[in-house]
């Protein structure tokens, strides 16, 4: 069958996993921002979403023996996890900064939305082809 | 947010940062609590916080982004504060020693009330974070109708 459902969705579910996972490390920076030493990250979005959609992504780590663990390319986001650079740090150590994490939160939500709203037209797009209406 | 640990996260933000308001509450409450010795009197209560890696159920087939993200937050230990408490010249209270001197508690009321104020902070931005997440996964679970 010549239809993919993957290939018809195209990015927007990598998009989708990858914020979800961003707001995750956002909720942790919040959590945490008043744990002294604690230092906040973020992901880095784009560097992310490159390796995700790319099928010829720069590095990548095969599996030759079955003792390898696989990693799942699209949700192995962890080379972009990286730390924020901080505007002003407090004594104990912590990097948290709670207006700049809050904004954070606020764009990933937005975009998460848009990302649901894109499926959600790619759904419909569908189920008026199979319809017929 | 994929297996709800995002609310755990928020979870333990909150209730750590509902401690440090007990604590609040309670360096609040007797901050004029004298005695009359200086060994006995009330101390000041802080909490120390400290992330926490999030145990990852199953292992193995993780993510490492699975690993790194999902630190919460604990609430280590209670610190008293050492600070010396204030001696103050009282000889008609009942509380007071043979010099006639009572001690006061070493608690800051203006270091708790700005405790105070960034603990509710703290405790909103949580809520926050908490609230849109459950939208966001709600809207989630609607996608394709």
């Amino acid at each position: 069958m010549p239809f993919s459902l993957d290939t018809y969705l195209g990015i927007h579910p990598d998009a989708l996993k990858l914020q979800s996972k961003r707001t995750e490390v956002i909720a942790d920076n919040l959590a945490n921002s008043d744990t002294p030493g604690y230092k906040a990250r973020d992901i880095d979005f784009r560097a992310a979403m490159a390796s995700a959609g790319s099928p010829d992504a720069p590095v990548k780590m095969t599996t030759d023996n079955p003792g390898h663990i696989a990693i799942d390319p699209n949700t192995d986001a962890s080379a972009n996890l990286k730390y924020r650079t901080p505007l002003a740090p407090a004594l104990d150590g912590n990097t948290v900064d709670t207006q700049q994490e809050q904004a954070a939160f606020a764009d990933n939500t937005v975009r998460y939305q848009a990302t649901l709203t894109f499926l959600s037209a790619r759904f419909k797009g569908l189920m008026t082809a199979i319809t017929g209406q | 947010m994929s297996s709800f640990k995002i609310f755990d996260i928020v979870g333990s933000g909150m209730s750590a940062q509902s401690v440090r308001l007990n604590t609040v509450a309670s360096n609040l409450a007797n901050a004029d609590s004298v005695s009359g010795d200086p060994n006995t009197v009330y101390r000041a209560r802080h909490p120390v916080f400290q992330a926490v890696k999030a145990q990852v159920a199953g292992g193995g087939s993780a993510s490492a982004i699975d690993q790194a993200s999902g630190t919460s937050v604990k609430v280590k230990g209670i610190m008293q504060s050492n600070a010396l408490p204030t001696e103050r010249y009282d000889p008609g209270n009942p509380l007071a020693n043979e010099n006639g001197n009572v001690y006061a508690p070493n608690v800051n009321v203006i270091e708790e009330m700005t405790d105070m104020i960034s603990a509710s902070r703290a405790y909103q931005d949580n809520v926050e974070v908490l609230n849109t997440s459950k939208d966001l996964m709600l809207a989630t679970l609607k996608l394709g109708t």
